[in-house]
């Protein structure tokens, strides 16, 4: 639980360009940035911050997969083998209209495990209390936030002076 | 960074918006008291909707002999309500998904509103086959799930099975979709909020940040439910047709109904929130936000949508004519010269002549005609699964039983309950959530506000002028 109280510091900015040219100032001076907030998804935004690409799409086909074996292989089990009834003449096991069903199941599953995981590694759940540094960053503020939990005056201060440098309109401290 | 733009480029967002104007503007709506119009449209809807709860309790009380369907017409009102409003609940996900990936930057304006009128028109389209069935409380049957009564399973070949999981799959994705969107916004609201407002929209908003990495999986995830939802999209209402399709019941056995089932749906669908969008964007003064352009671009999928139907009707009367077969060709003389040939002329006239007043850009961007047009397509969408149940039904193989079917004050008094529904959903929406999706619009403004003023005008920002006014001042 002592991990959990952090002392921030943070700098406001009005546009989403002060925000990018700021991150280039701090890679090229090696700071290190603990996360950028934004009101809305700014694009250019997850290279300069050295983000890797969201595997998110990866486990979207997985649990895709699952969905189509699983609705395939229960509809077998069931009309070949749990209760076997015999529908006009046709096969038991009647592949082709299974077919809307397994794609069902498929998208299904894939939504749903893909929500699920994006909510579970974001730590997004009904409850939670949000961690935010500022009510306008969700409105129109672009924010960076250093941890400067142990971080020595020295430090602080140069983090002050880059917020200074790169126009941000606020700087501040908050214990998050 | 900027976007290739064209150079003929609509404005999206009107009024030279700042980032801050459109947290304001969209916001505000859920914010203030409900205004007075909005009072009287909710009484109204609540009426409706007490009305629609009366003749349920009175169809499950009596059981469904209160309702008119007879021996030959076993599927009546329910069966073409439930079509319908399946049908209008196609555009939502149309216009977020598939415009989506298109990338149409238009669809920002309207899709949070269409996601909503979606996930209520399925709502409402649900009602019917679930009180069709007659004994209710055992609707659970429909799933299958292992029980003690064997166990005992559904029939995984039935049309109206895989229409069971269509339609829940696409209800609860939709749900998903929409609601994922709808997060990073109430956070938003939640951030302006204080007091129990706050509490509430806190639990509602599940601790949004709007973190960059957040923002980069919440972008990744929406392109993806994209994706998988468009054929979903396509496969509800395909799946719906094959209800029909895979029968052996001439007017219905027919390869043309999943093409021009999904048409019909976009159709009805565009029409729908075409209603609902002019008047929310008057009432909630959004009208930099729904322009002009907009509408627009709607009425054109709406011409188009509708020709393709037009199309498809008169494919069928060729094809049925050119098959040589008789029950065929009867089929299809009955529904055009029968008994009730004035629902197929309503249907021939509201979905395929009147939507090419649409061809003229003046009608195309004119409100009012925007508004009429687009009750009379729905009107005569209703008209089209009125004529392809009803009519069919009424004149089957046996002469000894043809019959003649019109609704009971029940059935008309549970259509008329679910638009109440329908209504009631749509105007608490509008109360408690932002109905314009406001993060998406922040992300586009640069390029499609009327602030732009050329390739990487990114300094041509608002406030930035702003500032640039002030020192020259």
């Amino acid at each position: 639980m002592a991990a959990e109280s952090k002392k921030v510091l943070y700098g406001l900015y009005n546009d989403e360009e002060d925000l990018k040219g700021a991150i280039k100032t701090a890679n090229a001076a090696h700071l290190n940035i603990m996360d950028v907030f934004t009101p809305f998804p700014v694009h250019g935004l997850d290279p300069i911050l050295g983000l890797k690409e969201s595997r998110l799409h990866i486990l979207g086909f997985i649990y895709g997969a699952t969905g189509a074996l699983f609705g395939f292989l229960a509809m077998t089990w069931i009309f070949t083998t749990d209760w076997p009834i015999l529908f006009g003449g046709k096969p038991y096991w009647s592949v082709p209209a299974f077919i809307p069903i397994t794609f069902e199941m498929t998208v299904l599953f894939s939504a749903w495990g893909m929500t699920i995981t994006f909510y579970t590694i974001c730590g997004m759940w009904p409850g939670v209390k949000a961690k935010t540094l500022d009510n306008r960053i969700t409105d129109d503020k672009f924010c960076i936030a250093f941890d400067v939990t142990d971080a020595p005056d020295s430090d602080v201060k140069n983090l002050q002076g880059f917020f200074t440098n790169t126009g941000a309109s606020e700087v501040n401290v908050k214990a998050l | 960074m900027s976007q290739p733009v064209a150079p003929v480029r609509h404005i999206l967002i009107e009024g030279n918006k700042s980032y801050h104007n459109i947290t304001e503007d969209l916001c505000t709506p859920t914010e203030k008291a409900p205004s007075r119009e909005w009072i009287i449209a909710f009484s109204i809807a609540s009426a409706l909707l007490g009305l629609y709860i009366f003749a349920i309790i009175w169809t499950v009380w009596k059981g469904i002999g209160s309702w008119n369907l007879n021996r030959t017409i076993n599927w009546g009102w329910d069966i073409t309500n439930f079509v319908w409003w399946i049908g209008i609940g196609h555009a939502g996900t149309l216009i977020s998904a598939i415009l989506l990936l298109f990338r149409q930057r238009w669809r920002t304006g309207v899709n949070r509103a269409a996601e909503a009128m979606t996930i209520f028109a399925v709502i409402c389209a649900g009602q019917f086959p679930i009180f069709h069935m007659g004994r209710v409380w055992l609707a659970f049957f429909i799933f299958p799930f292992p029980n003690t009564r064997g166990p005992l399973w559904v029939n995984f070949n039935s049309p109206l099975l895989w229409d069971v999981f269509a339609i829940s799959t696409y209800f609860s994705v939709s749900l998903l979709f929409w609601y994922t969107g709808l997060v990073p916004d109430l956070a938003t609201v939640r951030d302006r909020a204080s007091g129990l407002r706050r509490k509430m929209y806190e639990i509602f908003s599940f601790g949004w940040t709007g973190s960059a990495k957040h923002w980069q999986r919440h972008e990744a995830l929406s392109l993806v439910l994209a994706g998988i939802s468009t054929p979903l999209v396509l496969s509800v209402h395909t799946i719906v047709s094959f209800d029909f399709a895979t029968s052996v019941v001439p007017g219905w056995h027919t390869t043309i109904f999943p093409p021009y089932f999904v048409a019909g749906a976009i159709f009805s669908g565009f029409a729908m929130v075409q209603t609902l969008m002019v008047i929310t964007r008057k009432v909630l003064k959004l009208e930099q936000y729904i322009t002009i352009n907009h509408i627009e671009s709607m009425n054109k999928v709406i011409v188009l949508t509708g020709t393709i139907v037009g199309v498809a009707y008169l494919t069928e009367l060729f094809i049925s004519w050119y098959s040589g077969y008789i029950y065929e060709q009867f089929a299809f003389y009955n529904r055009v010269f029968g008994i009730y040939w004035w629902s197929y002329f309503g249907m021939m006239f509201c979905n395929v002549v009147s939507p090419q007043l649409f061809w003229s850009r003046k009608i195309r961007r004119s409100i009012w005609w925007t508004f009429f047009l687009s009750i009379i397509v729905n009107i005569g969408m209703w008209f089209e699964r009125f004529v392809i149940i009803a009519t069919t039904l009424a004149r089957d193989f046996l002469p000894s039983s043809w019959s003649y079917y019109s609704p009971t004050w029940v059935e008309i008094s549970i259509f008329a309950g679910t638009i109440g529904l329908f209504f009631v959903l749509y105007m608490i929406f509008t109360r408690v959530a932002p109905v314009v999706a406001i993060a998406e619009i922040k992300a586009i403004l640069k390029v499609a506000g009327d602030q732009y003023i050329g390739p990487n005008a990114s300094q041509g920002h608002a406030h930035k002028q702003d500032e640039a006014t002030k020192k020259e001042a």
